[in-house]
C-alpha cells in the first residue's frame, strides 16, 4: 500500500554495501550465534495475549453461540443450523441487508464520486487560482462532521429533519416551497433516503481529505503538459487526475464500504430502526435481537453472517490492492 | 481560465461548505434561544439575545461534567494504552521482522475490520463473569485492543522503512532491543505516533455500540451514549435539544480546531495505508 510518510528506505539500503556496513556485519559475526530475528517475539507477547482474550474468544464464543439457542442465561442448546436456516426464511433480515446496499451507495458510492470532483476542483483549480488559505478553508467545512460523535450528528440532523418546526420544513416553507414540507424520518417511503442523506453529510470529508493528500503526489508536469496539449478540465480529471489516485481510490471504496455495512449509531440516534423496519440495518437488528429480543443464538447467526461479507469483502479488497501495487512496483523498476 | 468562468465555481464550492457548517450553525443560534422565543419565531429566526438557561439546565440534568470526565479519561486512557501495545507490536513485525510477520499483520488488519457486532455479547457477557461489567475499565480494555490493531498495522508498515543503521549503530554502542525501543525508535516515530494519538482519541470518543452496551449508569457514560440514549427516548424538547447537540458538538471543535492540522495529515499517513 502507499507509504506517504517521507524518507523512503531506498537511500538506506543503497548504503549497505559501504564499509560501514562491512564492519557491523563483520561484529555481529564476531559475537558468535546470533538470532536476532526470533528474541523480538518477545514483544510481540502483551498484544498477541490481549488479542487472543478480547478479539479471538470473544469472535468464537459469538460463532459458536450462533449455532445454539440461547437467551443469555442458562446452558444454550446446541441447535446446528438451525438459525441460518431460519435467516433465509426471515424477511427482516434480507430487508436489513437490503438497506445495506443502501447504505454503501450513501456512505461509500457517493462520497467516492462527490470527493474526488470536489477534491480535484479544490486542488487544481481553487489552489491555483484562489491560494492554498482558500482550500483549507473549504476542506476543514468539507470534513467538519467526520469528527462529530455519530450520535451528536443524529441529534442534530433529527431536530433539523422534524416534522413539526423543523429546519428544514421551515425553510421549504421560507422560500414558498411548503408543498415539498414532508415527515423526512417518520415516513417509512422516505426515512431511508433521508438516513443516506446525512450519511453523505458524515461522510464526505473522508474521501475528500484522502483525495487530496494522494493529488500532493502527482507530478504537476503532467498537468501542465495536457494543459498545453488544449485538454479542458474533464479531460485532465479523466486521463491524469483518477489513474493517478487509483490507490487511494481503492482504499477509500473499501473502507467506505466496510463503515456503510457496520453502520449502527446513525440508525440508533435518528430512526431506531423505523417506521416499521423501514431503515433497519444489519448490526441494528443483530443489537436488537441480542438485547432486547435477547434472542443470543439469533442474534449471533445475524452477526456472524455480517461478519463473513465484511471479511470476505475485506479480503478481496486487499488482493486486489496489493495486486494492483505489485504491477505498479514491476513497471517502475 | 477567465474570471467569469472561475468565479462560478469558487461560488458553488463555497454554497457547498457552508451546506455542511448549516447544521453546527443553526444549533449554535438555537441553542441560545429561550423556550418562548423559539415557539414565537421557530428554529430559522436569528436569537434576539442569549439565553443560556436551556445549556445550563440540560449540563445540571444530564450531569454534563461527570460524562465530559468519563469521555476524556476512557478516551485518553485508550489513547496512552492503545499506542503503547501498537509500538511493541510494531517493533516486533517491522524492526525485528519476526517470522510469519505477513500473518501477523494480516490477523491485525482483519481484527481492525471485524464489526463490534461480533463480539459484542461475549464482550458483555465475560465482563459480567469478570465483575467488569459497566465499569470504564471494560470499555478502555476493549478499545485499546480494538485501536491497537489498527495502530499495529500502520505503525508496523512505517517501522518497516526505519534506516537499519541507526538501529545497528545502537547495537554496537551496547543498547539493548529495550533501549532501541525508547530511545531511538519511539523518539525518530514521533510524528506518527503523535497521530495515532489523536485518531485513537477521537475515535475512541465518538464510539457508540460498545460504550451504549458496557456502560448503563449514569455515573459511566460517555458524552456520545448519554446523548444518543437521550435522543433514542425522544424525550427532549427542542431548546433542550439543542443544548445537548451544542454541547456534544462543542468538545468536537475543539479537537477539531486544535488538531485540524494532525487529523488532515494524519489521514494522508493512515488510510491510505
Amino acid at each position: 500500500m502507499t507509504v506517504t510518510v517521507e524518507r523512503g528506505g531506498r537511500g538506506s539500503r543503497s548504503g549497505r554495501g559501504s564499509r560501514g556496513g562491512d564492519a557491523v556485519e563483520a561484529h555481529h559475526r564476531a559475537k558468535g550465534p546470533h538470532r536476532p530475528r526470533d528474541s523480538y517475539a518477545l514483544f510481540l507477547l502483551p498484544g498477541a495475549l490481549a488479542f487472543f482474550v478480547i478479539i479471538v474468544v470473544p469472535f468464537l464464543m459469538n460463532t459458536g453461540v450462533s449455532f445454539t439457542e440461547w437467551q443469555g442465561v442458562g446452558t444454550p442448546k446446541w441447535t446446528g443450523l438451525a438459525n441460518y436456516r431460519e435467516l433465509m426464511d426471515d424477511s427482516e433480515f434480507w430487508a436489513s441487508f437490503r438497506h445495506s446496499l443502501f447504505m454503501v451507495v450513501a456512505m461509500a458510492a457517493v462520497p467516492t464520486v462527490v470527493g474526488l470532483v470536489l477534491a480535484a476542483a479544490l486542488f487544481d483549480f481553487v489552489g491555483k487560482h484562489f491560494g492554498s488559505r482558500t482550500v483549507a478553508v473549504l476542506r476543514a467545512c468539507f470534513y467538519l462532521p467526520q469528527v462529530l460523535p455519530i450520535a451528536v450528528a443524529g441529534i442534530v440532523w433529527s431536530w433539523i429533519l422534524a416534522p413539526e418546526n423543523g429546519s428544514l420544513n421551515e425553510l421549504l416553507k421560507a422560500v414558498g416551497l411548503g408543498g415539498l414540507q414532508q415527515d423526512w424520518l417518520g415516513d417509512p417511503d422516505l426515512a431511508l433516503y433521508t438516513v443516506m442523506g446525512v450519511m453523505v453529510w458524515v461522510q464526505i470529508g473522508f474521501p475528500l481529505v484522502v483525495f487530496m493528500a494522494g493529488l500532493q503526489r502527482v507530478d504537476p508536469q503532467l498537468y501542465e503538459a495536457a494543459e498545453l496539449d488544449g485538454a479542458g478540465w474533464w479531460r485532465r480529471f479523466w486521463h491524469i487526475t483518477l489513474p493517478q489516485i487509483r490507490p487511494e481510490i481503492h482504499v477509500v471504496l473499501l473502507w467506505c464500504t466496510i463503515a456503510a455495512l457496520k453502520v449502527f449509531g446513525a440508525v440508533y440516534v435518528l430512526t431506531k430502526g423505523g417506521p416499521g423496519g423501514a431503515t433497519n440495518v444489519p448490526s441494528y437488528f443483530s443489537f436488537t435481537t441480542f438485547f432486547e429480543k435477547t434472542q443470543v443464538g439469533y442474534g449471533a447467526a445475524i452477526s456472524t453472517v455480517l461478519t463473513v461479507i465484511i471479511l470476505v469483502l475485506a479480503l478481496v479488497g486487499l488482493k486486489l490492492q496489493t495486486r494492483a501495487e505489485d504491477a505498479e512496483e514491476g513497471l517502475r523498476v | 481560465m477567465t474570471a467569469a468562468r472561475r468565479y462560478p465555481v469558487l461560488v458553488a464550492l463555497f454554497i457547498g461548505a457552508l451546506f455542511m457548517v448549516l447544521p453546527f450553525l443553526i444549533v449554535a443560534v438555537n441553542a441560545v434561544k429561550s423556550p418562548a422565543e423559539y415557539s414565537a419565531n421557530g428554529p430559522l429566526s436569528l436569537p434576539e439575545g442569549v439565553y443560556l438557561d436551556g445549556l445550563k439546565d440540560f449540563w445540571q440534568r444530564v450531569d454534563f461534567g461527570q460524562k465530559l470526565v468519563n469521555s476524556v479519561l476512557i478516551s485518553g486512557s485508550v489513547a496512552l494504552g492503545a499506542v503503547v501495545l501498537s509500538v511493541l507490536n510494531a517493533y516486533a513485525i517491522g524492526i525485528g521482522r519476526i517470522k510469519g510477520r505477513t500473518w501477523v499483520l494480516a490477523f491485525f488488519v482483519l481484527a481492525n475490520m471485524l464489526p463490534q457486532e461480533a463480539l459484542v455479547y461475549p464482550v458483555y457477557y465475560l465482563s459480567k463473569e469478570a465483575g467488569l461489567y459497566d465499569t470504564r475499565l471494560s470499555v478502555i480494555i476493549v478499545f485499546v485492543v480494538i485501536q491497537a490493531a489498527f495502530g499495529t498495522y500502520l505503525l508496523a508498515s512505517v517501522l518497516g522503512q526505519f534506516p537499519r543503521e541507526i538501529i545497528e549503530a545502537a547495537r554496537i554502542d551496547g543498547a539493548n532491543k529495550w533501549q532501541v525501543l525508547w530511545r531511538i525508535v519511539v523518539p525518530v516515530s514521533r510524528p506518527t505516533i503523535g497521530v495515532l494519538l489523536v485518531f485513537f482519541f477521537i475515535w475512541t470518543w465518538n464510539e457508540f455500540l460498545l460504550p451504549l452496551v458496557m456502560l448503563i449508569s449514569n455515573d459511566n457514560q460517555t458524552v456520545s451514549v448519554a446523548l444518543g440514549v437521550l435522543q433514542g427516548q425522544r424525550l427532549m424538547d427542542a431548546t433542550m435539544t439543542n443544548a445537548a447537540a451544542l454541547l456534544g458538538v462543542l468538545p468536537a471543535l475543539v479537537f477539531f480546531l486544535v488538531f485540524q492540522r494532525t487529523l488532515t495529515r494524519g489521514i494522508a499517513v493512515g488510510a491510505v495505508k
